[in-house]
């Protein structure tokens, strides 16, 4: 299964220099990059951790893919996102943010009913990766 | 822009070079490159006019304002040319489809203070940004303090942030002697120069890396690490100014700031330097600045306490009297002693 968050979702992955014309527009908007990682694919977690600070004062996309080629060398398994944040009043939020790497075998997502009071149920999404504990869900 | 390429008789007219090679791009200097991603690979018995392309990335524009702005270093200038030259050649072979690796362009500016290694720099910036080797062409200036961390595991990052921010464009380390430091094995600078020698080698698409300092410890220096000396393809040595070289800077910063001298002044201020330049701490067009800088001090000085209506002129004009109350008239002995007292004066 393809998870599919952020900017761009529904297209095929982007190639090096697709990510990198990205790239270069947010540093023409003036936006601060930052790349994450994670291997907790659920839609909710919206907190990655972070690979190194987010990067301010750059002038080139030459030196996010760096760090982003840094960052897939280290956890080659995992998901790696860039994004880009918008620091001017009035927006001062995420501009941009896509997957730029992912695991080559994801795993899906189950999903779980939960029978309440009054026969009400509550439906949930369970990541099948999340059985196995953090560092080991997509090792293999 | 008229000039057509040479075309042998019989063959029809390249057009579409034709268009590349004489169409002003609008946006920027980049000529050269907008020109090689829309033409096509030329074939064999297609000619091209070298001398056409360079003239259209603007390269020559800088290099001409190298010429005239900065005085004497006719060394550096003709390495500046050769570079050039070699980085037009290159684009006009990949044109034709000759691949060729791309030309190490990593250099170390040598020579006393105040020669101007960093506006070489500056400019050389922008003549690889014009020939499309540079993405940006901006110049990030370092020097040890801020590579090298504090502590075990600061360096690394602390380099590799400052490598990033240069990235696309030049990063000139002053004084990189001081990386290596040969009395400390466990200095932190050792593992700066390792990352510097690691994106140098990877990275050389993105970045340029100058190294500048005095040339003798440079050659220390590069002797000490081999793997930095091997990975520069140029040395450029920067020679100091003679005295007249020096005069000429003078006017033209004069100039630059809305002065002139007056007709007694000028052999004074050449007689200010010939007293100055065996000295020590001798900083060539720096001096020559700060001298400049005393000069247009007194001679305010000098306008305020004499207390007379002053004309436009008299606000121009530095007179001898300006530059013969400085320190290396009135002390006539130098020893080291008012050497050591009078370091900020010039």
């Amino acid at each position: 299964m393809h998870v599919t968050q952020g900017t761009f979702s529904y297209l095929p992955p982007l190639t090096d220099a697709q990510l990198k014309a990205q790239v270069q527009y947010a540093l023409d908007n003036g936006w601060a990059l930052s790349v994450e990682f994670t291997d907790d694919p659920h839609p909710r977690n919206f907190l990655w951790d972070m690979w190194g600070l987010p990067m301010f004062d750059l002038r080139d996309p030459a030196a996010i893919l760096l760090e982003v080629q840094r960052c897939r060398d280290a956890y080659p398994t995992r998901y790696i996102r860039v994004n880009a944040y918008d620091r001017t009043l009035g927006r001062q939020t995420t501009a941009l943010s896509f997957i730029v790497q992912r695991p080559k075998d994801e795993k899906g997502f189950r999903l779980e009913r939960q029978e309440g009071r009054d026969r009400q149920v509550r439906y949930t999404l369970h990541p099948y990766a999340a059985d196995r504990p953090s560092g080991e869900r997509y090792e293999r | 822009m008229t000039q057509e390429p040479h075309v042998p008789f019989g063959m029809p007219r390249p057009s579409a070079l034709d268009l590349a090679a004489t169409v002003p791009e609008t946006g920027g200097g980049n000529g050269v490159l907008a020109a090689e991603a829309g033409g096509r690979e030329l074939s064999a018995p297609e000619r091209i006019n070298v001398e056409a392309e360079a003239r259209d990335s603007g390269v020559f524009e800088v290099i001409e304002d190298l010429d005239r702005e900065l005085v004497g270093l006719d060394p550096v200038k003709t390495r500046i040319r050769e570079v050039a030259a070699l980085l037009v050649v290159d684009m006009a072979r990949r044109r034709f489809g000759l691949e060729a690796e791309r030309p190490n362009l990593h250099m170390c500016f040598t020579g006393s203070p105040g020669t101007g290694k960093t506006t070489v720099a500056m400019r050389m910036a922008t003549v690889l940004h014009r020939l499309g080797y540079l993405a940006k062409g901006h110049l990030v200036a370092v020097t040890r303090d801020e590579l090298v961390g504090q502590y075990i595991g600061h360096t690394a990052p602390k380099t590799r942030e400052v490598l990033k921010r240069a990235m696309g464009g030049v990063l000139f380390i002053d004084e990189a002697y001081y990386l290596h430091r040969q009395e400390n094995e466990r200095d932190y600078g050792q593992e700066a120069i390792e990352i510097l020698l690691q994106v140098m080698e990877n990275q050389r698409n993105d970045i340029v890396v100058i190294l500048a300092g005095y040339k003798d410890r440079m050659d220390q220096f590069f002797s000490s690490n081999p793997g930095m000396g091997s990975r520069i393809a140029h040395h450029i040595d920067f020679p100091d100014y003679s005295l007249d070289e020096l005069l000429a800077i003078a006017r033209i910063m004069l100039d630059r700031q809305r002065y002139t001298f007056s007709s007694d002044a000028e052999p004074a201020f050449r007689e200010l330097m010939a007293r100055r330049m065996p000295q020590p701490r001798f900083a060539n067009a720096r001096s020559v600045r700060n001298a400049l800088e005393r000069a247009r001090l007194r001679q305010a000085n000098r306008l305020i306490s004499d207390g007379k209506l002053v004309t436009r002129d008299d606000l121009m004009r530095i007179e001898a009297a300006d530059i013969h109350k400085s320190r290396w008239f009135t002390e006539a002995g130098h020893d080291e002693a008012t050497e050591v007292r009078a370091v900020p004066a010039l």
